[in-house]
C-alpha cells in the first residue's frame, strides 16, 4: 500500500463523515439549531451586561417569561396547525383590562374573575376561529384585523375604566399570589407556562386530537380526506390560542396591575419571531412546545438585554425585524432543500482496498466455462426475483417472490405453484428448522417463521441498540440470510443498517463496515448482535462441525469463518480473501463442501474507485443516482469450495442467456437449484457424481 | 343573488357609495358643498395613491405591509436631510434611492428566497421603523424645513380651484391604469398574478417582475409620502405602528381587488377610495369617536375579506407553502 493510499486510508477511518447525514435524519436536529442560537444569545448578552446570570436578574427575566411564553404557546398551537394567530397581543391587553376592571371596577371574586376572562380570550378566539376555520378566510389578514378591532375595543374601555381601575386596590391574597408568588423558589406564572408547555407536548405528541392539529398542518387536503374534521380542528386551535393569551393577560394584569395603551403593542410580532426562531415551521405541520419554549426565551433575552443596554427604542424593532426575515427565510430555504441536502451528504464513502482480482482464464479455478449451459428453467416467467430457493425433504420448492410471497413449486415435475404463504415483504434467505417450520429473512421486516401449517409469525425485527450509533440501529432494515444452529438458535445477517431494500447497491459506493451478523435465540427469545462492522454481510451457511458457520461479505469480497462454540469461541478467520466476484449465499454440498453464488464479478473501474473515497462522493453528490458507478450485478457463477478455502470448480454461463444471474442455490437429490434476485425462473442442473439422495434438511438435521 | 351574480364587487361597492352619499347628503348639512366635497376627496387623496401601489402588489399576488412605514422612513429622513443642509433634488434622490433600494429587497425575499410575502413585508416594516430611529433621526416627527418650501405645493397648492393632491392622485391613478393596460412588464405582473407557474412556464421572468411590483409600490409610497409631507408640514413616523397601512388594505380589497391575485385595476382602488373617504368623512361630520371609527373600519374591513374568499376562493391549485 502506497503511502497516499495509506493517508487515504486514515483520514477515512478517523473522520466519520458518515455521521453528518446520519445526524440530518434525526428530527432533533430542527431542535438542535434553535438551541444553539439560544446559547449562542445568552454567551453574548451574558458577556455584555454584567450581573447577567445573578438570581435578581434570572427571577425577573422568568416572570416576564412566563407571560411572554404562555403568548408564544399560544401562537405555536395554531402555527402547527398550518394558521396564524394576529391578534395574541391584543388579546393579550383585552385579558389585562377584562381582569382589572372586573377585580377592580365590578369588585367579582377572583375566581369568576379568571373564568370571565378566560371565556372573554376564547370568544375572540371563537371569533376567529369561525371566520378562518369554517368561512376559511386567510388567517394572516383576518387575525390583523382582529387584531385592530380588539385593540379598538381596549381604547374604549381603557377612556372608561383606567381612572378607576388605577384608583381601587383590590384586597385579596390570591391575586397578588399570582403576579408576585414563587412555587419552591419558582414565579407562579412560570410554573404555570411550564406546566401547560408540558401539557401541550403531551397532547401534541401523544394525543389524538394533537395529531389531528398536527395533521392538519401537514396537509388539509389529506387530513379532509382521512376523516379528520379540519374545520373544526382549526377553529379549536383559535380558541386555545385565545384562552392562553387571555391567561397571559390576567398574569400581566395581577403582576403589575396597571391598564396603559401600549400594552401588547408589537407583542405579535415577537411572539411569531420566538415561534419561528423556535423552529416552527410557518404553514404548518412541524412544531412542537419545546420549540415554543427555546424560541421565547432566545427572544425575551435578546429584547431584555437591549433594554438593559440602554440602546434607544428603535434597535428592538430593528433587530425584531432582523431576525423574523432571516428566521423565517432559513426556514423556507430549510424545509424546501433538507430532503436535496440529506441525499447529498448521505452517501458519505470510504476506502476500500480489495486484494488484486484472481483472473478468470487459463488453469485459475474460477476458468471461464459454460457448465451452467444444459441448466432447465422451472416456472419461466412465472416468479420475479427469488433471491433464496430451498426445497424440503418431500421435493417441493420454495422460492421468494417480489410481490411479497413465498412461492411453492411442487414435486416431481414443477409444473403446478401454489403461493405458500403471503409474507408482506420482499423474501430473502430461507432456512428449515428442525420441527419444518420455514424461517425466512424479510428485507425491511425481520426474521419470519412460516410453520407447516403455514401459519406466519414473527421471531423477531429488533436487536440491542449500539450505544454510539446516531441512527437508531435497533430496527432491523434488511435482514438478509439465515442459518440455524444445532441448538436452534438463528444467525442471520443484516446487510446494512444504513440503507432500505431497494436501495441496496448504494451501500456498495460506501464500502464501509454497516453491517452485522445477529443470533436470535428462540429458546430465550432474545435477538442480540454478535458481529458489527462488517461489509455487506450477505450469505450464511452453518459448518459441518456444528460450531461455527460461514459468513460471505459482498463488497468485501471475501468469506469468513465465525466460532459461535467450542474451543475458538468468539473468534473469526478468513477463508477466501480474494474473490473474482461478490459472494452471495452459501450452502452446504453433499460432500461436505460448499455451493456459493457469486453476484456480480468484479470491474477493474469500481475497483479502483473503492480505493478513492472522494472520487465516489463527488460523484454522489454531482451525478444523478443513475449514473453512478455500481457494481455489476448481472453476471456472476457457481463455486463450490471446502472448509479450507480451495476452489473445486466454477460453474459458468458463457453465453450469457441460460442462467447467469445468480444470487443462490441448493443442491437437492443430485441436482442443483438456482435463485437470482433478478431472474425470472429457478434454474435446475444436473450434477455428475453427487449423492442422489442427499438433501439439506437430513443433512442440518438427520443426525441430531 | 340573480343580481348579485350580475353585479360585480366593484359595482355593488360604487353603488354603496353613492346611497351612502345621498343618505349623508340628506341627513348631514353640509355634505354635498363644493367644499366638502373637496375636502373629502383631497383628504382620501393620499389613501387612494398608497392604494394604487398596494393595489399593483395585490395584482401581482403580494403584498406590501411595510409600504406606510417605508414611506414615513424614507420621507422623514429626506426631510432631516434638507434640515441638515443638503440641497432639494441630492436629498429627494437619496431619499427616492433608499425608498426603491428597501423594495428591491422586499422583492429579492419573496421572489429569490421565497419568503412568504406577508411576513417578509411585515418584518421588513418593522425594520424599516427600527432602521429609522436608530440610525437616521431622533425625533418622531420630522418637520418640513424652509429650505423645501417649493414642496409644499404639493400638498397645499390649488389648481384650477382644486387642491394638487387630488391632481397628483388621479395622475398616479392615470399613469396605474397605463402600465397595467399597455406596458409589457404590467400584462406580465397581472399574469404572474394570476397563475405563477404558468406565467413562468410561458417565459414570463417572474422573479424580476415581482421585484418590480414592490419597487413600483415603493416609488408610489415615495410619492405619497412626500404629498403627506406636503400637506401637514411634516411627517410623524410614529404612523409606522399605526394601522394605517390595513386602511390602504381595506382600500384595495373594498374596491374588489382579490387578494388570490390577477383580478382587478386602477378603477377597483378608486372606487373603494370613494367608500372609505365618504364613510370617514360622514363619521368624522356625525364626530363619532376616534376608537369607535376603528371599529367600524374593522369590521368594515372583515365583511370585505370575507366577501373577498366567497367571491375569489382561493385556488388550492396555486397556493404556495406558507401562503396564510
Amino acid at each position: 500500500m502506497t503511502l497516499s493510499d495509506r493517508i487515504v486510508r486514515w483520514r477515512y477511518r478517523y473522520v466519520p463523515d458518515h455521521l453528518l447525514g446520519e445526524i440530518l435524519t434525526k428530527r432533533w436536529v430542527d431542535n438542535a439549531i434553535p438551541l444553539l442560537i439560544l446559547l449562542a444569545v445568552v454567551a453574548v448578552f451574558g458577556s455584555l451586561i454584567p450581573g447577567f446570570f445573578s438570581a435578581i436578574s434570572i427571577s425577573n427575566l422568568l416572570r416576564q417569561w412566563g407571560e411572554f411564553g404562555l403568548i408564544v404557546l399560544a401562537l405555536t398551537v395554531v402555527v402547527v396547525a398550518g394558521g396564524i394567530d394576529l391578534s395574541v397581543g391584543s388579546i393579550f391587553a383585552l385579558g389585562n383590562i377584562v381582569a382589572l376592571a372586573l377585580l377592580n371596577v365590578a369588585g367579582w371574586p377572583v375566581a369568576a374573575v379568571i373564568v370571565a376572562t378566560l371565556a372573554c380570550g376564547a370568544a375572540v378566539g371563537l371569533v376567529n376561529g369561525l371566520l378562518v376555520g369554517y368561512l376559511r378566510l386567510r388567517a394572516f389578514l383576518t387575525t390583523l384585523v382582529t387584531l385592530i378591532i380588539v385593540r379598538a375595543i381596549v381604547d374604549m374601555l381603557l377612556l372608561k375604566y383606567s381612572v378607576a381601575i388605577a384608583a381601587a386596590f383590590p384586597d385579596t391574597e390570591i391575586w397578588y399570589y399570582f403576579g408576585e408568588g414563587f412555587v419552591f423558589g419558582v414565579p407562579f406564572s412560570v410554573v404555570v407556562t411550564i406546566a401547560l408547555a408540558i401539557a401541550m407536548h403531551l397532547v401534541l405528541s401523544r394525543t389524538r386530537a394533537g395529531w389531528h392539529v398536527l395533521a392538519v398542518g401537514g396537509s388539509r387536503r389529506s387530513s379532509h380526506n382521512v376523516g379528520i374534521p379540519v374545520r373544526r380542528v382549526i377553529c379549536a386551535t383559535y380558541v386555545v390560542s385565545g384562552t392562553l393569551a387571555a391567561l397571559a393577560g390576567v398574569l400581566f394584569a395581577s403582576r403589575l396591575g396597571a391598564a396603559g395603551a401600549d400594552i401588547g403593542i408589537g407583542l405579535e410580532i415577537a411572539a411569531l419571531t420566538a415561534a419561528v426562531l423556535g423552529g416552527n415551521s410557518l404553514g404548518g405541520g412541524r412544531g412542537s412546545a419545546a420549540k415554543a419554549v427555546i424560541g421565547s426565551v432566545t427572544v425575551m433575552i435578546m429584547v431584555n438585554s437591549l433594554v438593559r443596554l440602554g440602546v434607544t427604542s428603535g434597535a428592538n424593532s430593528l433587530l425584531l425585524g432582523m431576525v423574523l426575515l432571516a428566521a423565517v427565510m432559513i426556514d423556507v430555504r430549510w424545509l424546501k432543500n433538507r430532503q436535496k441536502f440529506l441525499s447529498k451528504v448521505y452517501v458519505s464513502p470510504t476506502f476500500a482496498d480489495l486484494p488484486p482480482a484472481p483472473g478468470t482464464d487459463g488453469s485459475s479455478p474460477y476458468a471461464l466455462n459454460d457448465r451452467l449451459e444444459p441448466v432447465g428453467a422451472i416456472g419461466l416467467d412465472r416468479i420475479d426475483g427469488p433471491e433464496d430457493v430451498i426445497l424440503d425433504e418431500n421435493d417441493n420448492i420454495y422460492v421468494g417472490n417480489r410481490t411479497g410471497d413465498i412461492v411453492r413449486f411442487l414435486a416431481p415435475d414443477y409444473e403446478k405453484q401454489e403461493v405458500f404463504a403471503h409474507v408482506g415483504g420482499r423474501p430473502l434467505g430461507m432456512a428449515f428448522a428442525r420441527d419444518g417450520a420455514l424461517l425466512v429473512c424479510i428485507g425491511g421486516m425481520g426474521l419470519y417463521r412460516v410453520g407447516r401449517d403455514r401459519e406466519i409469525s414473527k421471531l423477531t425485527d429488533e436487536t440491542n441498540r449500539s450505544w454510539f450509533s446516531v441512527i437508531d440501529d435497533s430496527r432491523l432494515r434488511l435482514a438478509d440470510d439465515l442459518d440455524i444452529a444445532p441448538d436452534g438458535r438463528v444467525f442471520f445477517s443484516e446487510a446494512t443498517i444504513r440503507y432500505e431494500m431497494h436501495e441496496w447497491p448504494v451501500d456498495c459506493l460506501e464500502s464501509r463496515g454497516n453491517g452485522r451478523i445477529i443470533c436470535y435465540d428462540p429458546n430465550t427469545g432474545s435477538t442480540h448482535t454478535v458481529l458489527k462492522n462488517l461489509v455487506f454481510p450477505n450469505g450464511i451457511c452453518m459448518t459441518h462441525d456444528g460450531q461455527s458457520f460461514l459468513f460471505a461479505e459482498t463488497w468485501a469480497c471475501r468469506i469468513s469463518r465465525y466460532w459461535f462454540d467450542g474451543p475458538k469461541k468468539g473468534t473469526v478467520e478468513p477463508v477466501i480473501s480474494d474473490l473474482p466476484g461478490y459472494p452471495d449465499n452459501i450452502n452446504r454440498a453433499s460432500d461436505g463442501s460448499y455451493w456459493l453464488a457469486l453476484v456480480g464479478i468484479r470491474t477493474p473501474s469500481l475497483d479502483l474507485a473503492l480505493k478513492m473515497p472522494g472520487f465516489r462522493r463527488r460523484m454522489a453528490r454531482r451525478v444523478a443516482p443513475d449514473e453512478w458507478l455500481y457494481p455489476n450485478i448481472n453476471t456472476g457463477c457457481v463455486l463450490r469450495f471446502d472448509e479450507s478455502g480451495l476452489i473445486i470448480e466454477t460453474l459458468w454461463d458463457k453465453s450469457g442467456d441460460n442462467h447467469p444471474m445468480i444470487t443462490s442455490m441448493r443442491e437437492h437429490r443430485g441436482h442443483l437449484y438456482i435463485g437470482g434476485i433478478l431472474n425470472n425462473r429457478v434454474g435446475r442442473l444436473k450434477l455428475e457424481g453427487a449423492d442422489p439422495d442427499w438433501t439439506g434438511p437430513a443433512s442440518y438435521w438427520s443426525k441430531a | 343573488m340573480q343580481l348579485f351574480g350580475r353585479l360585480s364587487q366593484e359595482q355593488i361597492v360604487f353603488g354603496l357609495a353613492l346611497l351612502l352619499c345621498i343618505a349623508f347628503s340628506i341627513a348631514l348639512p353640509g355634505f354635498l358643498s363644493t367644499n366638502n366635497v373637496l375636502n373629502l376627496v383631497r383628504s382620501v387623496s393620499i389613501l387612494g395613491i398608497l392604494g394604487v401601489a398596494m393595489g399593483l402588489v395585490v395584482i401581482g399576488r403580494g403584498i406590501d405591509l411595510s409600504l406606510v412605514a417605508l414611506m414615513a422612513v424614507s420621507v422623514a429622513w429626506t426631510m432631516n436631510l434638507i434640515t441638515a443642509g443638503m440641497p432639494l433634488p441630492q436629498a429627494l434622490a437619496i431619499g427616492l434611492a433608499f425608498s426603491l433600494l428597501v423594495g428591491a429587497v422586499n422583492g429579492w425575499l419573496i421572489a429569490y428566497a421565497e419568503v412568504p410575502a406577508i411576513f417578509a413585508t411585515l418584518a421588513m416594516g418593522t425594520l424599516i421603523y427600527g432602521f429609522g430611529r436608530y440610525f437616521l433621526f431622533a425625533l418622531d416627527v420630522a418637520y418640513l424645513p424652509e429650505a423645501a418650501k417649493p414642496l409644499l405645493w404639493l400638498g397645499q397648492g390649488r389648481l384650477f380651484g382644486v387642491p394638487v393632491p387630488i391632481f397628483v392622485f388621479a395622475a398616479v391613478c392615470v399613469a396605474g391604469y397605463l402600465f397595467l393596460r399597455y406596458a409589457k412588464s404590467g400584462r406580465y405582473l397581472r399574469a404572474v398574478g394570476d397563475n405563477i407557474l404558468a406565467a413562468r412556464i410561458t417565459g414570463v421572468p417572474a422573479r424580476p417582475v415581482i421585484i418590480l411590483q414592490y419597487v413600483l409600490s415603493s416609488l408610489i409610497g415615495f410619492m405619497a409620502g412626500i404629498v403627506t409631507a406636503a400637506s401637514v408640514a411634516s411627517m410623524n413616523t410614529r404612523l409606522a405602528l399605526s394601522t394605517y397601512v390595513y386602511d390602504v388594505i381595506l382600500v384595495v380589497v373594498l374596491g374588489g381587488i382579490g387578494l388570490s391575485g390577477g383580478k382587478g385595476g386602477v378603477r377597483n382602488v378608486i372606487v373603494g377610495t370613494l367608500l372609505i373617504g365618504v364613510l370617514l368623512n360622514g363619521m368624522t361630520i356625525m364626530d363619532i369617536q376616534y376608537t369607535v371609527q376603528n371599529v367600524i373600519k374593522g369590521v368594515l374591513l372583515l365583511t370585505a375579506i370575507v366577501i373577498d374568499t366567497i367571491v375569489n376562493p382561493r385556488d388550492e391549485q396555486t397556493a404556495q407553502q406558507g401562503d396564510i
